[in-house]
């Protein structure tokens, strides 16, 4: 193919403009790189994006709260100025499966009330809980936001940053370093089994370790996802979550805003075919429709897949990276069934007011429950009755809906990327029935209320979004795919096997979720070696 | 024996905390549920409403009513016109500031005067030979803040004057068939109205509002919420940023109206063409250059304050609370321990929607200029230290719709 290629001379071009790659991107042309960011759909934003399915009713298709982004990002990059407006999830539901329910809020002493009406043995265990996991948290964010050192490596520099790792783990408490492992390697049963008896207790604390994982709670591997949820705060308050003004898509135009106002160019419906290189160095990109865009500098916000296998020819890498990037664990097991409502759905116990509907209402009674919605799971079939996070995000920012309607996002697990005998599209309205009929069941007379239903399998996640298997992390979070190991042993820090390719998306460091570690953590890997 | 407001009865019904202030003797809710920052959050993106009902409200009506406020008051009185209202002040003779409140004009000689404070003893003073009547009618309102973004499609569903009613303008309307006044004001800094509605037609009035707000999901918000709004509005409180003149022992608590930022309010002192009670200091401090201190907004740097807290092994702090002190502010000449006085910041927050904290304080006016790196005091694990600010304009929080 023969480039034209005058005026698509660039300093860096990043491949894909999901929330990883426009971080990137921003970071990118602020330190004054003439920078272009090509995305293959119309809209930017990946898996975060809000789309107006019906008129007046916006749906986040795909990713729907806020909760990792690094704090610092927002400062760096001033989003405020380019309108950043997280809006407080006031409360957290948890319907009981009894009829009953979990109802927690802002005010601490409250909602050990709310575990004391349940068991009076959990309220003090719920406070311990927290401590001892907010000292878990304390203890690794530093790892969670520096790049991984790469302990294979005998360069001086890199021994720097071991010696760093180990200077700080060795600062760790004996208890915190106990617990640091047993969450890191267990599961969230066991360990929740340490401070609770009841059930509904457990099952509420239990949801996050399972979110986007082919894992159930009592999997070993469950407490690693729980921990991971939990690194995320919100107004300094850890594991806390918000709803983006206008839903993740929201989001990600801000962070479109705040790239071009540093120079950065977004291309849109600008499919990149594969990465050119010249004597093992990228030198550009070339499109689908043969456009080409030249740079020293190519950064692959897709998944480790389409990065190492897709994009560039992997017979130019090492066998044992296209080796590990081959066997990765992708195995979406995560769906969306959005709704259109007509009004807001009636919990019985709570009759006349609103209050429960402010941030997520969690259906997974048990522990019990979701691990029997993971059953189906491993023998390729959805569950019969999902574990559902779901979100009315309209009762909190009312510009979501028209006056009085509601949109309602639903994350539904389990629903598993290869079905067995079936395939997605056969099954995909069956599918939401199922999801339908678990909310019925908690909220009588829900399907009067629904004018309009949405089904996001995982293949449609995959072929929207680009994630492999439809995985919402871009890659598995199990223990031998995470930090010095994410995507692949020897490539956690960035760079490639290529000169000038990099890699930024929620496959690298720390991972997935919204949360921009990746995009700035690359770009500062990307200024380093520029700079020398 | 503690009062109520005309709008308590229904609200109370719609409080799950009772949790109340005295606000001037009447219970003032602090928050209508466990999360005040959610009610904050009405008014920044949709639309609340709050109980504004125990300011104290004076009538001031008669030939000499203009006279009276164009003497007493510290802005130009003469320059409002009939329907419309001025936020304004009063002061001392020594132009050390009183109150602050809202004035209201409904005719050439009929005007309505708030203020957070009783003032009725002093303008009758001032009245003396005048022919002007004062009535204090605080208990014959209550007085509805609708505050937010929907707050002005909720108010137009019921009273089309809400539609184009301009900043600070104000207009008779009817709701629930109760004659009401409905102006363009409040203490938020957002889009907003406010509702002055007799005492015994408050109830009716407010279910209405709820009514036509519940598609926008409208809730009331609490004193605590209202906190975090007017300091991103930058909006000074008195007993906060400073003391009634006449009930201070020292000077030191006592500001005068350049000194607060109400500078925009002195047309005509500088040259002496205008005259009220306190303007000839005001005159003469602005000719001498006089002022001991300028109000401007700091906003703490956020990388600083995330470190201080981090090497502390603490999380930082992020509370959308004020903090209930006031904190002194540092300037460092040169080297770093060679520091001295700046001055002290009297409203210290979070701002949830600017993601900073943010603060109103008074520094020496060389000071004052934007951009100007000063220090905060603060404590972390019990040591005193300081966390880097920087002095910004105010309002912090200014959107487009406020008057638009």
């Amino acid at each position: 193919m023969t480039g034209h290629t005058s005026g698509h001379e660039y300093d860096a071009i990043v491949v894909g403009g999901g929330h990883n790659g426009l971080t990137n991107a921003a970071y990118l042309a602020k330190a004054g790189l003439r920078t272009l960011v090509l995305e293959e759909n119309d809209l930017v934003g990946g898996a975060a994006i809000t789309e107006e399915l019906m008129p007046g009713f916006s749906f986040t298709t795909f990713s729907y709260a806020l909760s990792l982004l690094r704090p610092e990002i927002i400062h760096e990059l001033d989003l405020v100025k380019h309108g950043f407006l997280p809006l407080m999830m006031p409360s957290s539901f948890h319907p009981t499966g009894d009829g009953d329910y979990l109802l927690f809020g802002d005010d601490h002493a409250q909602n050990l009330q709310e575990v004391r009406r349940h068991s009076p043995r959990d309220a003090d265990a719920y406070e311990r809980y927290h401590r001892d996991l907010d000292r878990v948290c304390q203890a690794i964010r530093p790892l969670f936001d520096h790049a991984p050192p790469d302990v294979f490596s005998k360069d001086p520099e890199d021994e720097v940053d071991v010696k760093w790792l180990m200077d700080h783990l060795g600062g760790i408490d004996r208890k915190t370093m106990h617990d640091v492992v047993r969450l890191l390697t267990g599961s969230a049963a066991d360990w929740l089994d340490d401070y609770f008896e009841h059930e509904a207790i457990k099952g509420y604390h239990a949801s996050s370790s399972i979110i986007g994982s082919k894992v159930g709670p009592m999997s070993p591997g469950s407490g690693l996802v729980l921990l991971f949820h939990k690194m995320g705060e919100h107004d300094g308050h850890l594991g806390s979550w918000a709803f983006h003004k206008g839903g993740n898509g929201g989001f990600t135009q801000v962070l479109a805003r705040a790239a071009r106002a540093y120079g950065a160019e977004i291309r849109l419906g600008a499919q990149v075919s594969s990465v050119l290189t010249d004597g093992g160095r990228a030198v550009g990109v070339v499109l689908e429709d043969g456009t080409e865009f030249r740079a020293r500098t190519v950064v692959s916000a897709l998944d480790p897949r389409r990065t190492f296998l897709d994009l560039v020819d992997p017979r130019e890498l090492p066998l044992d990276l296209v080796d590990n990037i081959r066997r990765m664990k992708f195995r979406g097991v995560s769906a969306k069934v959005n709704f259109a409502l007509d009004g807001l759905p009636v919990f019985p116990a709570l009759p006349d007011t609103v209050d429960h509907y402010g941030g997520f209402l969690n259906i997974g009674p048990t522990i019990e429950y979701v691990e029997r919605a993971f059953d189906a799971a491993k023998y390729g079939w959805y569950s019969e009755r999902p574990f559902i996070d779901a979100a009315i995000q309209s009762v909190v920012d009312p510009d979501m809906a028209p006056p009085g309607k509601h949109v309602m996002s639903c994350f539904v697990q389990y629903a598993p990327y290869e079905l067995r005998g079936s395939d997605w599209e056969t099954e995909r309205e069956s599918f939401g029935d199922k999801a339908q009929a678990v909310l019925e069941s908690h909220f009588p007379g829900f399907g009067d209320l629904v004018l309009h239903r949405e089904v996001v399998t995982p293949v449609d996640i995959e072929t929207r979004t680009g994630l492999t298997e439809g995985n919402i992390f871009a890659g598995e979070f199990l223990a031998p795919q995470m930090y010095f190991f994410r995507p692949a042993p020897g490539w956690s820090r960035y760079a490639t096997p290529i000169d000038g390719y990099y890699q930024c998306g929620s496959g690298t460091h720390p991972g997935g979720c919204v949360i921009g570690a990746p995009g700035k953590l690359a770009s500062q890997r990307v200024l380093r070696d520029l700079s020398r | 024996m503690i009062r109520t407001t005309p709008f308590h009865e229904r609200l109370s019904e719609l409080n799950s905390q009772h949790l109340y202030t005295h606000w001037q003797g009447q219970l003032s809710p602090l928050r209508y549920t466990h999360a005040p920052k959610h009610e904050y959050f009405a008014v920044r993106n949709s639309v609340g409403v709050f109980d504004t009902s125990p300011l104290y409200k004076y009538a001031v009506t008669g030939p000499d009513a203009e006279r009276l406020l164009a003497g007493s008051l510290v802005r130009d009185i003469r320059t409002c016109r009939p329907g419309r209202a001025h936020y304004t002040a009063w002061c001392d003779d020594r132009g050390f500031l009183m109150h602050d409140g809202v004035v209201f004009r409904h005719s050439a000689d009929e005007f309505l005067l708030t203020a957070g404070r009783p003032a009725l003893s002093w303008f009758q003073e001032l009245a003396t030979g005048l022919r002007v009547r004062l009535d204090d009618v605080s208990d014959d309102y209550g007085m509805l803040a609708v505050q937010g973004p929907r707050s002005r499609a909720v108010l137009a569903s019921l009273m089309p004057e809400a539609e184009a009613l301009a900043y600070f303008d104000h207009v008779p309307a009817k709701v629930a068939d109760a004659s009401i006044t409905l102006s363009r004001t409040g203490y938020t800094g957002d889009l907003g109205f406010e509702l002055m509605v007799a005492a015994d037609d408050a109830t009716a009035v407010l279910d209405a509002v709820l009514e036509a707000g519940r598609p926008h999901s409208i809730r009331p918000f609490g004193e605590e919420a209202l906190m975090t709004l007017r300091i991103e509005a930058g909006l000074p409180l008195v007993d906060v940023e400073w003391h009634d003149a006449r009930l201070t022992l020292s000077d030191a608590d006592c500001v005068t109206p350049p000194e607060l930022g109400l500078g925009w309010m002195l047309r005509g002192v500088r040259d002496g063409s205008r005259r009220f009670v306190g303007s000839e200091a005001i005159r003469r401090e602005l000719v001498d250059g006089t002022s001991r201190w300028a109000t401007t907004g700091i906003v703490v740097d956020p990388h600083d304050w995330d470190r201080l807290y981090r090497e502390a092994d603490l999380f930082p702090p992020k509370s959308e609370h004020p903090l209930p002190y006031e904190s002194m502010l540092y300037h460092h000449e040169g080297v770093d321990d060679d520091r001295t006085e700046a001055g002290y910041c009297t409203s210290f927050v979070y701002s949830p929607v600017l993601q900073r904290h943010i603060g109103i304080a008074r520094v020496r006016p060389d000071l004052a200029a934007t951009g100007t790196d000063l220090r905060l005091e603060l404590a972390v694990n019990h040591h005193n230290t300081t966390v880097r600010v920087t002095t910004t304009p105010m309002p912090f929080f200014d959107p487009e719709r406020k008057k638009a």
